[in-house]
Formats: C-alpha cells, structure tokens, sequence
C-alpha cells in the first residue's frame, strides 16, 4: 500500500519556492533569487547547502550565497554545468522549484565573533563565501578586522561585479583582488594567483580565523600561506563540496572517510581535514 | 517467551497457515531458483528451502527496495508534489542469522537523527523468522565474523535438529503467531542442548576464515591506509559494483527523476548504489574524489571494517561471502583482504 507522508515524516518532500529574480553573473553562472509558497524564511546560517529540485529533471545541492540577515528571500548562485543547472539557467522569473534544507552545519559564528577574520574566496567558491562575508558586514560591530582576498581565472569570470565594487569601496573591510592571467590590458588591478595577494596583507595569526573557500587546487597552495603566516590549523576553516544526494546522512556520496560532508560538514577546520584521506 | 519444538510437518502447516490467513501479511519465504536460491513470494510451504547455503541477494531488498517511489509530482505551472512511501506488511521466513546483523546496521543507518519512513513502514511491519545456516557457502566467513549465529534481530529462528526444528522465540510477536497459529510444544533442556551442538557442528563447515577477530579490524586499518594489498587487489578489479549489489549492509543510494510520457508529471525513486562505480564520488565540477579503482576498493574496505563500526557500532561486513561469489575478478572478499593486510600490512 502506497501512503502519503507529511512534510515532517518524509526525508524527501521539498517545500515549493518562487523563483523572484535572476541576474546573470557570467557566462556560465547566474544568481537566482526565491521566495517560499508559504511565505517563511529559509531559516539557513551562513555556509548550509539546500537540494534543489526542478521536478522532472531531479535535485541537486547547492549553497547559499545570500546571508540570513537579508530577510524575506534568498539566493543561491549557481555554474550550469550539469542536468538541474543548466535547467535552472532556463528558467524565468515566476517558475517554481522544490527546495529541502538548509543542510549542513554551516560556519562557526560564534567562533568567529570578536576575532579577525581572513576571506579567501576562490572563484565560485565566492558563492558560499559572500553569504558569511554580508553576514558579517550587517553585524560588523561582532566581529573585529575584516579582510576579504578574491582571485578567478581571469576577467570575464569575475562574478557579482557590483557586490566586488560595493566591498573594495566598503570602509569596514580591507578587500583586494587578483585574476591568475589578463590576455589584454583590460585589467588594471593584481594578476597572479590568489596566494600572491598573502604577501600584501599582514595580521595578527593569534586573532585571526581563515575561511577559506575554492577549487580543491588553491585549498593546497592557501593552507600553505596560511601556515606560514602562523594560522593555527584550527583557525584555518574551509568548505568541502561534495555530491549530497539526501543531505540527511543515508545516501553515502557525500563521505569522506567516515565523516558525512553533509552532516558534519561541509564546513571543518583544517585540523579536522587535515587528518582525512580523500577529503580534497 | 518460552522456546518451542516443532515437528517438520507442522512447521509446514503453521506455514501453510500463515501463507492462507496472511496473518502477518505478505509471506516471503527462501526458495529454489535455477540451481541457486532467493527470497519470493512464497505460496506453499514445500517450496521453502531451509537447507539453503546463501541467497542471491540479501532479503535487505524488502525494507529498501532496488527502487522505489519517494515522490509523485504534477509539473506546470504550481507542480503538486506528494512525498510518498510503500508500506507493507511481510513474514520473511529463512534469512540467516548473517542477513539479521546486516538488517540491523539498515536499523541504525536509516533510523537515527533522520529516520528514513520509507524504511521503517516496511521493516516495522514485518516478522522475520530466521533459520540457523547449517549449510553454508564455501565462500562464507560468518563463523569468523562472529554473526553465524545471532542473538536479536528476528521474531522467530529455527534450527533444524533433525526431525524437529527448535524455536528460539525473539519477540512477543513472534510468539503470538506461533500460538495462533502453530503445533508446537515447549522445548526440554535436551532439545536446547542439541540446538547448540547443531550450530557449533555447522561453525566447523566454514571453509573461509578471518585470521583475525572482527573486533581487532578497525585498529588493523589504522595502519594500513598506504598498504599496496589494496593496488594489487584492485588491479584486476572491473569497477562493476556487483559486490556492492549483493551485499547485506550496503546502503547508498541514488536519487533520480523519471518524467511520464505525457510530460504531465513523474516520479522521484531512489535506488541502490554503489560505492565502487566510477562517478560515485564525482562532482559537478569535474572533480572525482575517488577516481582510481584502488581507491574505491579500499574506500569499500574502509567502510565495512572501520567507518561504519565507529559511526554506527556495527561491522560493515557479515561475512556471508556474496561479493566473493559475485566478483568475476575474485577480488572481493574483505576476509581475504583484511588477512592479507594483517600479514603484510
């Protein structure tokens, strides 16, 4: 026999969400803006991941990129790259989606009150970033410097240009910017990879967390700074990104060792990851 | 719950009964199929096989089916989404005590923090009745696993001691349907003396053993991540996920939509997984963070003796040796494997 279950029994049923916005970000990445059917909030932290259902296609995980501070919406930022995101990048403003979440233990706030902190977004690992980097920004008397480090291949793959241009002008926060290579002289600022912005930035290691979010490459080449810049391995926090197909710690594709990316993670600490196999 | 002793033709007719009243719903039972046995649907008792060494898949398939129905949704415009689940109501007759440790850890993976509906209206709908393994594959290590012989998971389990079959009685459920249903008659101190001599004869059939015990695994492991057993193993191995298909504690699974011909709707299934497939670990990006097969073989060997053991106290190996029958590349065992890392670490 075949039963209905209610929303609180099944681990399955998304809850319904307009899509209320789309801007294009690049050419590969757009940011989608959605409200709920039922009118209540997300209800995320900064760094959890919802499933994102587009019914017929099927689901996939995807970060929040806007901060819990900015009510009555959110945002997820998302590359088409496969089935449910090139669908996404389809839709218009009005189509509706299936969202379950938040997931994810999302970044330890209160561990980061009243300390520095240290951004280092690299490419679209800026999406999970810039929720916790407004977040901070709306609540700055909390936290004490801020610092925010971006680097994407080149150029054109800049995303949320006028957010970038709102941070370097912001007075709260110190934000710098690199691309790895320019072919043209379109560019005026920083070229190189993003670990050579570590050398124009100087803080206090002892007061001071790095989040770190990106590519499995610069994870390797920005710990190492980190270190040397005297970062404990436990004031070192990054995001992993895996393939969570329930985001409830039965399916398995999200392990890592015997961690669950989406119950114990996908934020740890360098110290946590440190010690893992396989973890980027 | 006192256990009982019950003569092979009224085993059979309390069977019968069962399968006539459904009494304890659906009557699934371990019969014949083309030379090797399987749990179906069972519609006469004399079908049933109780001698049987191994099925070829685990009776896990009752409780998570290969695929099954999560949600049912009209697209358009508003799409109407129903979360959905099949409920049933079963006696599963004959699983081995190794198949009950494996449907114990299904217990604690999809109970838990989140416990999964899709699994429990099946699993706390059903009777098991077990049978002790007197029989066993040549390619088997339960005796060393320590789980040929079991002391919880099932209603009922009988042990054929001859003429008669014993009754451990496990549940009050269990015992009520044997008092409904079937002639069975107290068992005598003898009787309980002859179950324990009939499994202990049947721990000495096991040709395949665990050289060391199960409980010492998950400390071996810790040793042996950079061991080049798990290369040499993998070489051969055709990244098929057979193992993974047969297997009783394996768990994972994927979630895929599937649109109607009109266009109008779908479904939302799941199905079984496997760890040891290429793309399991992949990510939208590109990134596989297990691509090489001797990654994804020590990943399974990892996870059965170490990974599950500290999430969820239970062993991801039972020892019932179907990977071992099912891998065409003989690469499967994890007895073989965990041996040899002991050996040369």
């Amino acid at each position: 026999m075949v039963m209905q279950l209610t929303a609180k029994q099944s681990i399955h049923l998304p809850r319904l969400a307009e899509l209320t916005r789309v801007d294009t970000l690049s050419k590969r990445e757009k940011v989608f803006e959605f409200k709920f059917d039922d009118g209540k909030e997300l209800g995320h932290k900064p760094g959890q991941f919802v499933e994102l259902s587009i019914f017929g296609i099927g689901e996939a995980p995807i970060s929040i990129t806007s901060s819990p501070t900015r009510k009555g919406s959110f945002e997820l930022a998302v590359r088409a790259t496969g089935s449910v995101t090139n669908k996404l990048h389809t839709l218009e403003k009005g189509a509706k989606v299936g969202i379950r979440g938040p997931f994810g233990n999302g970044f330890p706030i209160e561990t980061l009150k009243g300390k520095d902190i240290l951004f280092v977004a690299g490419g679209i690992g800026l999406f999970p970033l810039r929720s916790l980097i407004n977040y901070v920004l709306d609540k700055r008397k909390d936290f004490g410097e801020v610092t925010t480090l971006f680097g994407c291949r080149s150029p054109i793959e800049r995303l949320f240009i006028n957010q970038l241009q709102e941070w370097n002008a912001c007075k709260d926060m110190c934000f710098l910017e690199t691309v790895d290579t320019c072919p043209d002289d379109s560019w005026k600022g920083n070229v190189g990879v993003i670990t050579t912005l570590f050398t124009k930035v100087s803080f206090d290691p002892n007061k001071t967390y790095a989040v770190v979010v990106g590519p499995p490459i610069m994870y390797r080449f920005v710990i190492a700074e980190c270190l040397k810049k005297g970062l404990a391995d436990d004031h070192i926090i990054m995001s992993l990104e895996r393939r969570m197909k329930c985001g409830v710690g039965k399916c398995g594709h999200c392990q890592i060792n015997g961690l669950y990316v989406c119950q114990e993670g996908p934020v740890f600490t360098y110290a946590q990851v440190k010690s893992l196999k396989e973890a980027v | 719950m006192q256990n009982q002793v019950i003569s092979k033709k009224d085993l059979a007719g309390f069977v019968d009964e069962l399968i006539k009243t459904k009494a304890a719903g659906e009557v699934i039972g371990i019969k014949s199929q083309d030379g090797k046995y399987n749990f179906g649907p069972l519609k006469k008792a004399t079908d049933l096989r109780l001698d049987y060494d191994i099925s070829l898949l685990p009776p896990k398939k009752y409780f998570f089916p290969q695929m099954e129905t999560v949600l049912k949704y009209e697209a358009g415009k508003t799409p109407k989404i129903e979360a959905v689940a099949a409920e049933k109501s079963m006696v599963i007759i004959g699983v081995h005590p190794f198949d009950i440790r494996g449907i114990l850890l299904f217990d604690a993976v999809y109970g838990g923090n989140n416990p999964d509906p899709n699994y429990f209206l099946k699993r706390n709908n059903s009777v098991i009745i077990g049978t002790d393994c007197l029989n066993p594959n040549p390619k088997s290590f339960a005796a060393s696993m320590g789980t040929a012989v079991t002391e919880d998971g099932f209603d009922l389990m009988l042990t054929d001691i001859g003429d008669n079959y014993f009754i451990t009685v496990g549940s009050n459920k269990g015992d009520q349907l044997l008092k409904k249903h079937a002639r069975a008659k107290a068992a005598s101190a003898a009787d309980e003396e002859k179950r324990d001599r009939t499994r202990k004869d049947a721990l000495k059939k096991y040709k395949v053993t665990l050289t060391l015990k199960p409980e010492d695994i998950p400390q071996l492991l810790d040793t042996t991540w950079e061991s080049k057993v798990f290369n040499d193993k993998a070489t051969t191995c055709l990244s098929c996920g057979s193992c993974v298909m047969v297997c009783p504690t394996c768990v994972c699974f994927d979630v895929q939509d599937d649109m109607a011909l009109s266009l109008k709707g779908g479904e939302r299934y799941r199905r079984w997984d496997s760890c040891m497939l290429t793309e399991f670990a992949k990510v939208a990006s590109g990134e596989n963070f297990r691509e090489h097969k001797e990654q994804r073989f020590r990943h399974r060997m990892y996870r059965k003796g170490k990974y599950l053991v500290e999430r969820y106290k239970y062993l991801g190996c039972v020892g019932c040796g179907r990977c071992a029958i099912a891998c065409l590349a003989e690469i499967a065992s994890p007895a073989e494997t965990y041996n040899l890392l002991k050996e040369v670490k």
